[in-house]
């Protein structure tokens, strides 16, 4: 920049904080609410600062789940989020990786045509042919189970365009130099090809694996056992329409450990987590 | 584009492929063809015979007055989504794009919400805002605002723009950042030698060279207000009060819930499916032609 002014530094990181702290006041709050007394919330009197409540809390929540009701206990619940995210994440990418492959290094009849059916997929999200998907996920006997709550999200392209995109710019020479080595097409995708995709597949992961986590609407409705309930559809079961039996510390708390993982693979992960982020999207 | 260096094998690849093309085949094209055809019947209520009514179904949507009143309400929530997350985001990255010191730090702290869930969102917003319990709440009272977003529906919309409008800040804000530092400094430079003011240099030099993201972030954040503030939605307000936060895809969601008409949820579905359809194309064209530049 040609003119340093100090003034318009200091303007800059003031709007910055501003933002930060828009960003995180909600956080904030639920981190605090979660270690208060549910009545003093209740009341309104909540109080901008932590309460002692903290280990209680979040024993409670981890292990019991919300008192007088019969709702799991929200460990459990992390662990079909996280099931069903690594389902997701992984599958994607090992069915993606495995087609992208073939349509790029073999000629096939219906080629073409394959791709096409693939790629049209990209368009529509599962939310505009929700029932439908849910009667076929019931016709497979496949409600509370996980296959059928990773099975119809894996049902899309973004990997296998993003893989094909990679593919092309791999030089021919590395496959004529593994031919003259002698390898067939399973070994030079098992030794070449896989070693080199690894930062994709590792930017892929991270960006499928918080897609999978957050998911909502779909396991709203394939799960019906409580005991299969994904910690997003569970928290708001939490909520219930009278006030008064909200036991909001607890609602908070689930907040909070619904926010970990995702926001500890974006934190952890950033340059790769960017980087996949704007090449899947543009 | 092609390769040259290619195997020979008759049978692998369709191996190879195999398992994506079955996916796809029954998770999504079997749905998809499914909701197109049921959206052409119609089921007594108690589903023991069908008939094949052509687009009545399409039709008896057009002419309810709801239905119209759902579309505007998601576009505006949309338009309203976008725009004011859009116009802050861009104003942070801005200020990010500057050589400041701690800038890394900055980011870190301004990212992580994208990671955050829509149903999350939900709960954190409504627990501020919840008109006999929240900490902002009572701001807001103290101010003299009759604040009571579970009876209001004005209200109950202004709180799922905000919480949507927060959720996407992060995105956003990491694209128009990227779309920044892609603009060489010495655009800048010129301008500032020829005497132009930040300001000024902003209008005139960034906001132009900038647009091309910004029509694609309009693009992508229309989507994810149509699809992805369903979690943010059922948690707040579950639609209400009244129908005054219904948008299309909650629409399908509860009109197909309560079972009444599948015909109708069908029909709804595929109009859905022709809006994403038309919004990716744009979206499409658009890049192909930015790759150009």
């Amino acid at each position: 920049m040609v003119e340093q002014e100090g003034f318009r530094r200091y303007v800059a990181h003031f709007i910055l904080w501003i933002g930060i702290t828009i960003v995180a006041f909600p956080v904030y709050i639920a981190i605090v609410a979660s270690t208060q007394d549910n009545a003093l919330i209740a009341n309104g009197q909540m109080s901008l600062l932590p309460g002692g409540h903290f280990f209680e809390v979040y024993y409670q929540t981890i292990f019991v789940g919300t008192s007088g009701s019969t709702r799991e206990p929200v460990g459990n619940m992390m662990l079909n989020s996280l099931v069903m995210a690594l389902l997701i994440a992984v599958g994607k990418i090992a069915i993606s990786i495995i087609s992208a492959y073939a349509i790029v290094y073999f000629r096939f009849p219906f080629r073409m045509p394959i791709f096409w059916i693939i790629f049209i997929t990209l368009m529509l999200p599962v939310e505009v042919r929700i029932y439908p998907t849910y009667k076929i996920v019931a016709d497979l006997h496949m409600l509370d189970s996980y296959a059928g709550l990773a099975l119809p999200l894996i049902a899309s392209a973004t990997a296998t365009l993003l893989f094909r995109q990679f593919f092309m710019t791999v030089p021919d020479e590395l496959l004529e130099a593994s031919r003259i080595d002698g390898a067939g097409p399973l070994r030079f995708f098992w030794d070449t090809l896989l070693p080199l995709s690894r930062t994709n597949m590792a930017a892929l992961f991270v960006i499928l694996f918080i897609l999978g986590w957050n998911q909502y609407l779909w396991p709203l409705l394939i799960t019906t056992r409580d005991d299969m309930q994904t910690i997003q559809v569970g928290i708001r079961k939490m909520i219930t329409t009278t006030d008064a039996l909200t036991e909001w510390p607890v609602v908070m708390a689930t907040a909070v450990l619904a926010m970990l993982p995702p926001v500890f693979v974006v934190v952890a992960m950033q340059k790769l987590f960017v980087r996949g982020l704007v090449e899947t999207e543009k | 584009m092609q390769k040259q260096a290619i195997f020979q094998s008759k049978l692998l690849p369709y191996a190879l492929v195999a398992p994506q093309l079955a996916v796809v085949l029954i998770f999504f094209y079997w749905p998809a063809a499914q909701a197109v055809i049921q959206s052409f019947l119609l089921q007594d209520a108690f589903g023991l015979s069908t008939s094949f009514v052509w687009f009545d179904n399409y039709v008896e949507l057009f002419k309810d007055p709801a239905y119209f009143e759902t579309i505007v309400r998601t576009f505006f929530f949309s338009f309203a989504i976008a725009v004011s997350s859009l116009s802050f985001a861009l104003l942070l990255a801005v200020m990010a794009d500057k050589p400041l010191r701690g800038s890394m730090l900055y980011r870190t702290l301004l990212i992580w919400p994208y990671a955050v869930a829509p149903p999350v969102v939900g709960v954190l917003w409504i627990f501020m805002l919840h008109p006999s319990l929240g900490v902002l709440a009572r701001y807001l009272r103290a101010a003299g605002v009759d604040w009571n977003p579970l009876l209001d529906g004005n209200q109950a919309a202004a709180l799922i723009i905000v919480a949507a409008a927060w959720k996407q800040i992060s995105y956003n804000f990491l694209f128009f950042l990227a779309g920044l530092q892609a603009i060489p400094k010495s655009v800048f430079e010129a301008a500032a030698i020829d005497g132009a003011r930040p300001m000024r240099r902003f209008w005139t030099v960034t906001f132009p060279l900038l647009s091309p993201t910004i029509f694609f972030l309009l693009v992508v954040n229309i989507v994810y207000a149509f699809f992805d503030t369903f979690g943010i939605i059922d948690t707040m307000t579950r639609g209400g009060p009244g129908t005054s936060t219904v948008t299309l895809v909650y629409k399908v969601y509860s009109d197909g819930l309560l079972g009444g008409n599948l015909g109708s949820s069908a029909a709804q579905s595929v109009i859905l499916m022709v809006m994403v359809i038309v919004l990716t194309g744009i979206q499409f064209r658009f890049v192909e032609r930015k790759v150009t530049y």
